[in-house]
Order: C-alpha cells, then structure tokens, then sequence
C-alpha cells in the first residue's frame, strides 16, 4: 500500500491562506519567509471546512482556514473552546473529513483518500496525543508502545521510545499502576515510537498540574527537537505557547493570527 | 438487541416448561378421562381356555367390583389390495348389553348386532391406514377356515390408547389391526364356546391389587392362566405413562438449562448498565434516595425484560404444547384431547422465570445499592491486571490483550464459555438422539436379525411342521424358536419372561450381544439379557427360579450360564431341544423364522394368507421401515426446534458478551482505530476473546451434551427398551458448526457497529 511515498517532498509552499498572508507582513514577514524557504512543507491545508447540521442550525466549525505545517516545526494553536481548533488537528491527523477544502500529505489529498488509506496515513505517519491518555489498560507501558510498533515500518524499540520520556524503569507497570503524568508521557512514547511525520497533541497537558504538565511537555520538546517531527499542539495555556515555532491563534472557525516566535523559550522558563 | 437477546432465551426457558406442563397435563387429563369414561379395566388376565363358570368365583374375589370375560384371539386378515399378511387381534364384545370395561368409543357405524353373521368393529386407525368404511369387507383365517367379515363400524378403545402387534416395536396401523367381533360368533369359529381366555376386572376403591392378582392367578391356574397383571403392566398404558415421565424428566431439564443461561445474562447485562449508571446511582444516594428504592428501580428493569420473554415464551409454549400434544394424538389414539391448559402451567413458568431473571441481578444490584454515594460517585477504580505468566511474552499485544481479559475476569469468561458450551450440549443432546434411534434400529434390525419374516404359531406344532414352511414359494432357509411362558424368580424378585428356545446354531435370528457378537444358546442352563438378570439381581453361575405357566406348569431352578447386552425388552434364551426336554412336550416349536428370494414373495404372501393355525407374521424389512418412518418424522421436528432453542442459546449469550465488551472497551478500540489499527485487526481484539471461548466452550459443550445425552438415556432406560448411548463424531462436529456459525453472525452484526465507532467522541470523554 504505497499510498504516501516515503520520499520527501521538496515543493516549497509559501505563504497561507489569506488571512494568514495578512498577518505575516505585521509579524516580521522576512524571518518568517526565510524560515519557510528552508523547510519543505510537511502537511498542507487549503480552504478547509467543516459545518455539522445539529438539526435545524448548521453549525460552521471550521471557515474557509488555509495552513501549512513545515517540517521539523513545532506550532501551538491556542483559542477558546469551539474555535475549530480540535476540528483542525482531527482533519489533518485523518481523524476526520472536512466539508470542502484539501488537506496535502505529499501529494496526495488526503480529503479524498478512503477510510482504509486514512488509516494507513495514522498507521505510517502520525502520532496522537490526547489529554486523556487513552492506554489499554490490560497492556503495561511497554505493551502499550509495543501496539504500535509491531505494526510500524520503522519504528523505534519500545524501550528507547520510553527511554526519550524518561519512564525507562517503569516500563512493565500497567496504566493504573502510573500517575497521570506518566501515563501521559507512555501516551507521547507510543505516539512517537513509530518515528511518525507528524505529532498531534491535543491538550496533552490539559488533565495535569504545572509540574507534571512540565515534564510532559518537556518530553514532547525533545522530541520535536531529537527527531525532527512536525508537531502541532492545541492548548488552552497561553504560557505554554512560547516553547512554540509559531502561535497560530483560533476563533470562530478561521485562523486571526500567526506569531512567529524569534527564540523558542525553554520550559523552565514558562509561566504556567 | 440485548434486552430481546435476554428476553428470547428467558422466552425459551419459558416455552419449553410451558410445552412440557401444558402436554404433561393434557396427556394426564386425557388419560384419566378416557379411562374414567371408557371404564378402563384394573387387572388383565389370559388362560388357555376357562371354563364361563369360572367367572363367577373370580367375581367374589373379595375387592372386586365386576369381572369381564372374553374371548382374545390373533388371526391373519387378508385385506384387499393389500398384498402383505395383516396381524388381527380378535376381541369378543358381549353378546347381549354393553361391555363392563374397556368400553369401545364407536367412531362410525355401530356395533354388531347381536346373532349377526359376521359383522365387526375395527380400530379406527387400522380403517383409516386401509381406507376401510362402514360396508367393507375383509377375509381372515378364523380357526381353520377363511372366513368373510363385514365391516360395521370403527372404534378406539382405551386398551389399545398405542397399539402394537404383540413382537413390534411401533404402532403399524397397515399391518396390525384390532377387529372386535360378537362373542358367540367368535368362540364358535374357534370352539371356545362356554369358555373364556382372557378376563378383565375392576376393584373396588382402596382395594391391594396384589393380593386379587395372587387369588386370580390361582383360580386361572388349571386352565393355562399366563398370570394376572396389574394396569401398570398393560402394554399400551405401560407406553404411555413412560412417555409421560419421560415429558416430565424434559421438563426439568431443559427448562433449566435455559433459565440458568438468562440468570446469567441478566447479570452480565445488569452488571454492564448499573456500572454506566455508577454516577446516577451515587447520585440519587446523595439526595436520600433509599436503597430499596434503587434496588427496586433495577429489579423492576430486570422484570420488564423477564416478562417480555415470559409472554413470548407462554405464547410460544402454548402452540408447542398443543402441537406437541397433537404429535402424541398420532401415536396414542385418544377419542378426544383434552388440551386445556390451565393457568397453573403458566403461573409455575413465570414464577420460575422471573424467579431466575432477578436471582442473576441480585448480587449485581446488592453490589451497587451497598455504595455509599460518594464512591459511587467517583469512577470506578481501574481493573488491576497482572501480567501472568511468562508464556504470555511470546504473544503479540493483540494476543495479549485478549489473555490478560481473560484472566482479569475469569468467572464471567469461565460462565460465558459455560453458556455457548451449553448451546453446543442442547445440540448434541438433541441430534444425538437420531444416531441412537439409528444405532438402536440398525442394531436390531440389521445386525442382530438375518430372518425376513418371522410366523408365529397360535399354538405350538411338531418340529415336522418347520418342512412345510421350508417348501413354500421363495422361502429359501428356515429356522424353528419355541416361545415358553414361564415367571422367573430370585427371593422375592419375580419377573414374567417368556423363555425362546433356539437351535445352537441358529443364524437367522441368533443372541445378539451388543459388544457384536453372537451368543450360543445353552443346553445347561440360561442365557440371559443383562437387564433382566438386573432385574433379578442374579449372576452368571447362580440359579434363577422358574415356574413354568404352560403345559405341565413344573417349577425349575436354572443356572444362569451366560449373560448378553440387548436394547430390546428383557429376553431369556435356551437350547430348543433342552427347553423341549423339560417341558416334556416331545420335539415342538411356536414358530419358524424365514429368509426368503425378494423376487417371488408376492405368492407366498398369497399362500400366508390361507395357512391356519397362525397369530402372527412380522416382517423385518416392514418394521425397520415402519419405525424409520415414524421416528424420522417426528425427530427431524423435535431436533427442528431444538436446533432453534439452542441458536438463541448461543445468540443470546454471544451477543451479549460481545455487545458488552463493545460498550466496555469503546475507548480502547478507538485508540486503536486512532493509531492505524485497520478494522480487521480492531475486530481480532474485540472478537477474539469470544472466539476463544467459543473455541473452549466447544469440547466443553460436546462433554456437557455426552453427559446429558447419557443422563437421558439412563433416565429412559425401561424393561421395554433402552436408547443407547451413541454419538457420532459427525453429531459433534454439526452441534459445533452451529454454535460457531451463531457466534459469527453475531461478531458480524456487531462488527458493523465497530466501523461507525465515533472515534473523536469517545476519546474526548474522561475515563
């Protein structure tokens, strides 16, 4: 199934959507177009959208929202709740179908690949945070990172994906014998140990206190910054955006703004 | 979908204990009415001829109400258009007024009139099976002559409720008819006039029928009296009591096997929705709901659903009790059924239905109501998994998962396996019985017999008389037995056998043992059945007593020599020329067994038809047909229903159990779906644990079914026959197939709910 081929794209995307173009120029257009002329664009939306019918109101979740991911990136969406943001990493993590627009994974749209090839695209190439861990309970950490790379084309040793959370020595206890940081972070082991393109990290820090959310954090930084993946994180915690590449910030379904951070702060630094 | 799975197994329950009631009470109110009406004799007696005076000291028996006498005779009829020789049972009617006892219900017609030349009444199913009417006419050889009979009316009468030919094993209304006859007319054709042979009586209420058998018996003693016998003992109420326990042996069984199987999933189900409802509970507890009152909120849930099955199942019940009853009214002729099913039947059913529907929600609805509500409403602590054994290292994660639920939940897994294993032993328990009915016919028809026909003799002749037999048209081999009437005794066991003396070497209709060999019978004592030295509790090398109850009547201690198997009856076998010796008859026989040319049988037919002297003549080949007939009949129907209860069995066990871990697991098959597990390797996890338990519960069910099968078998195991305990590997291997093919479809059908899993949805809600 050589759906998404293994060879990387070299096709430079400048710019976003509209909104997105207007907001560069305000937000030192030159730094942010070099960085894009360095990287290659790792996933690609245009024109996205999503409406559900809740009976007689049709509800517009996502409006008309152009975005570009670059690789290696690491891109924070911030926004209240029921901006579009959840919408916008489902669509893009193949979780989901948009209503119009396309979403671009190495050519091919994945709007119009069909539910096998989008789980094929999960299955090769992305990873999945949520703020609910989601372990099987029956499996111990090892197991649970174990799932996933059984069935990885190149995926990393269970053990070294833990190692990268630093939860080496608590890899044979089942879900209910860690804390919630820790479950957390074999949620981020199992996410990465496939090597994926891509991260998605939906709240990853939402169901945690500072400390933890820290070092959970802290394991999703080195990652991005080890591996080279593209990650893109949701959050409700403005702090947590200066760790980031670029803020993308969400309302009403459309992007308003893009922040290009010139330095990415450490986490030692956030104020939580 | 769950509540209707729950509600069709408790349906099932309910059916069959409603069936087995309803037909258990029918049949018992038919038969007593019948008897009631029909004034169905207490005692029956045979001699050999008595004289008419006799009966009147039989009358003053003390604790006798009246006495009938008779004249009892079987002849051969030639019925027109019929080629084979027909068996005719001749009973006299009492010239003048009605009968005493066994009262003839007329059906058509009238009865003989008094001094009428020949007139008689047939059994209505004999008239039926040959199409005969009021005005027909039939020949049979009465004495010595053939004489003409006219057809007048038809009749059942409540001593041939299920009639067979004496030797049969099954009604054959073709080959077997009951002709009752005025009883002069008959006793002249037969030169019993003055004299009776057989004789009935009726007791006064309360009174010791074994001490009237004992007086009986020895008045009838001088005139060839075979020994009196009690109503039990009368072959057709005898057929037809045994299948009433049999009807009340099933009633427990399988009703049974049903109930505990929806007690427990009402449990699973309960257990499922009052975790879901946790927090609700919790919380109606916080505003001082009583626990009591949540109690009764679930019990009420579980008797709604209890009760849908209820009604299903009475409704059900009712129809299959009356086609039952009405599958009985083929084989027992009643004049009238009485199939009122009264409200007791349904009351005890649903009594016990619900009974076991709340019994498996009540330690679930304990559990909960005994929260307080603060835990109840916090969620509930994560299952504790252990990680086993190392042997689990060498299984892939999927693998591993379903192990460690496994082990996590041993007694719902463990009652799960025991649910479907159940469906497969309902299955093997119910086409097992084909391969026993099979194995029994082959059996004796096939493998123990190698006689085409056997003549039975209406008294025995010199053993000269076998030639005569020997050159009729297409006989090819002949074969002489001698029947004895004889009571054996050990202590105080007495059992009436008739004794078969045989030639040592005979091949057409040899002791057969069922380990499938041949046994030869013996100058120096008895070779007897199993099941009657059962009976008598003696071993091979100690003496039995018999009394001998014809001719010279000696009494004679034999040593029992050997001992065979059999599934029919309680035989007891000697040599011919030894048990000619000791009766001192000189060289004599009752009657020949024939093998015979298929190609030229239509004239000896014709010729058996003519010949004198004769009471009977039983083809094997008609029999075996005969009872391939009946039996396919009504088991392709009973195993028909059966296989429809135990498919519900298993669907309602199966669904269950995957619909619930559906539920249970929603979460952790999203997960997977979200990291790129594909449908097929979803459906693995969820199915797979059902499927091994399906895998177990298979063996598990065989076993249940073999045990089951055998408790059947023992349980219906009589003097008059015994199932065999046979089930072939192919029964198996169809009980297995079914149960799996159920599973199946149920993994199908909630594999279809598993692709519209709502991923984002459930991994968006809190644990």
């Amino acid at each position: 199934m050589a759906q998404f081929p293994s060879a990387k794209v070299t096709a430079i995307c400048v710019g976003g959507g509209r909104t997105a173009s207007s907001e560069l120029v305000a937000l030192g257009a030159e730094r942010w177009l070099t960085m894009a002329h360095e990287r290659s664009v790792a996933l690609s939306a245009r024109d996205l959208t999503k409406t559900y019918n809740t009976g007689a109101t049709e509800v517009r979740a996502l409006n008309h929202v152009d975005l570009d991911l670059y690789q290696g990136e690491l891109v924070v969406l911030l926004g209240p709740s029921g901006s579009g943001k959840s919408t916008l990493l489902n669509i893009l993590g193949g979780l989901d179908k948009p209503t119009a627009g396309e979403v671009l994974f190495r050519d091919h749209d994945l709007t119009k690949a069909s539910d096998r090839e989008l789980n094929l695209y999960r299955r090769d190439h992305v990873g999945f945070v949520f703020q609910f861990y989601n372990l099987i309970p029956s499996l111990t950490a090892r197991e649970n990172v174990a799932l996933v790379t059984e069935i990885a084309p190149n995926p990393m040793s269970p053990s070294d994906a833990l190692n990268l959370v630093g939860l080496h020595d608590r890899q044979n206890h089942f879900p209910a014998q860690l804390s919630g940081g820790e479950q957390q972070r074999v949620a981020i082991a199992r996410a990465i140990a496939k090597r994926p393109d891509l991260l998605f990290c939906d709240e990853p820090t939402g169901a945690l206190d500072s400390k933890t959310g820290i070092l959970v954090l802290d394991a999703i930084l080195r990652i991005n910054r080890e591996m080279g993946t593209t990650t893109a994180l949701i959050t409700h915690n403005a702090g947590i955006a200066d760790v980031a590449n670029r803020v993308i910030f969400f309302a009403d379904g459309r992007i308003v703004n893009i922040k290009v951070n010139e330095t990415q702060r450490s986490t030692s630094e956030l104020a939580w | 979908m769950q509540v209707l799975a729950i509600a069709l197994v408790v349906a099932s329950g309910t059916a069959l204990l409603v069936m087995a009631l309803t037909t258990i009470q029918a049949l018992q109110e038919t038969t007593a009415a019948y008897y009631e009406r029909a004034r169905f004799a207490e005692i029956f007696a045979q001699a050999k001829r008595a004289p008419e005076r006799l009966l009147r000291d039989i009358t003053s028996i003390p604790d006798v109400a009246n006495a009938e006498s008779r004249v009892v005779h079987g002849a051969i009829l030639d019925i027109r258009d019929f080629n084979e020789p027909v068996i005719g049972q001749f009973i006299s009617l009492p010239e003048y007024g009605p009968q005493l006892h066994n009262m003839l219900v007329l059906r058509s017609g009238r009865l003989p009139t008094a001094g009428a030349e020949y007139e008689v009444v047939v059994n209505e199913p004999f008239a039926d099976a040959h199409g005969l009417v009021a005005g027909d006419h039939f020949d049979a050889v009465l004495g010595s002559q053939k004489r003409t009979l006219r057809i007048v009316g038809t009749a059942l009468s409540p001593e041939f409720v299920y009639a067979i030919a004496p030797g049969g094993l099954m009604p054959d209304d073709r080959r077997f008819g009951l002709v009752w006859m005025g009883r002069e007319r008959l006793a002249a054709a037969l030169d019993m006039k003055q004299s009776f042979n057989s004789v009935t009586l009726t007791l006064l209420r309360g009174a010791d029928p074994r001490e009237i058998i004992a007086r009986l018996d020895t008045l009838l003693f001088p005139y060839g009296g075979t020994g009196a016998y009690a109503r039990e003992d009368q072959i057709s109420n005898w057929f037809l009591q045994s299948e009433i326990r049999q009807q009340i042996n099933m009633s427990r069984i399988m009703p049974t096997i049903f109930l505990a199987v929806a007690a427990f999933l009402t449990n699973m189900v309960m257990a499922r929705l009052i975790q879901t409802e946790r927090r609700e509970i919790g919380l109606l507890k916080a505003f001082g709901y009583s626990d009591w009152a949540i109690g009764w909120h679930y019990a009420k849930m579980v008797l709604v659903i209890a009760s849908i099955g209820v009604l299903l199942g009475w409704g059900t019940g009712a129809v299959l009790g009356h086609w039952n009853t009405s599958l009985y009214a083929n084989f027992y002729r009643f004049p009238f059924l009485l199939y009122r099913p009264g409200p007791q039947a349904f009351l005890t059913s649903a009594a016990i239905s619900l009974a076991a529907a709340l019994a498996g929600s009540l330690a679930v609805v304990i559990r909960v109501i005994r929260l307080p509500p603060a835990a109840a409403m916090a969620p509930p602590s994560p299952p504790a998994y252990g990680r086993a054994s190392a042997a689990f290292d060498v299984l892939d994660e999927p693998t591993r998962i379903i192990m460690r639920r496994l082990i996590r939940w041993p007694l719902r897994a463990g009652l799960t396996t025991l649910g479907l294993a159940m469906s497969v032993a309902v299955l093997v328990l119910a086409l097992q019985w084909m391969d026993a009915i099979n194995h029994l016919a082959r059996t004796v028809f096939e493998t123990a017999q190698h006689q085409d026909a056997t003549v039975a003799f209406s008294d025995f002749r010199p053993a000269g008389a076998e030639i005569n037999f020997r050159y009729l048209p297409s006989v090819l081999a002949t074969e002489p037995y001698r029947n004895v009437a004889a009571q054996l005794s050990n202590g105080h066991r007495v059992e009436r056998q008739g004794i078969v003396g045989l030639p040592e070497d005979a091949r057409l209709s040899p002791i057969y043992d069922n380990v499938g060999t041949i046994v030869r019978p013996r100058k120096d004592g008895l070779v007897m059945s199993t099941k009657l030295a059962e009976l008598l509790h003696v071993q091979v090398g100690e003496t039995a007593r018999i009394q001998i109850l014809e001719g010279a009547r000696p009494t004679l201690d034999l040593p029992v020599v050997q001992t065979f198997e059999t599934y029919i009856g309680t035989p007891v076998y000697m040599e011919i020329e030894a048990l000619n010796r000791l009766m001192r008859d000189g060289r004599v026989i009752s009657g020949v067994h024939v093998s015979l040319d298929d190609a030229t049988q239509t004239e000896l037919l014709t010729r058996l038809k003519e010949l004198p002297g004769i009471t009977a003549i039983l083809f094997r080949k008609a029999a075996m047909d005969m009872f391939f007939a009946t039996m396919g009949e009504t088991i392709v129907i009973f195993i028909g229903f059966f296989v429809t209860f135990a498919v519900i069995l298993s669907f309602g066990v199966s669904y269950n159990s995957i619909r619930i871990a559906l539920s249970e697991r929603s979460r952790e098959l999203a997960t997977l779906a979200v990291l790129g597990f594909s449908g097929w390797e979803i459906s693995y996890i969820l199915l797979g644990e059902i499927g091994l338990l399906a895998i177990a519960a298979i063996p598990l069910g065989c076993l249940i079914g073999y045990l089951l099968s055998w408790y059947m078998a023992s349980a219906f195991a009589t003097e008059l026959y015994r199932v065999p305990l046979m089930v072939e590997a192919a029964t198996y291997g169809q009980a297995s197939i079914i149960t799996a093919a159920t599973v199946i479809a149920c993994a199908a059908l909630v594999r279809r709910r598993l692709d519209r899993l709502d991923l984002i949805g459930v991994l968006k809600t809190r644990e």
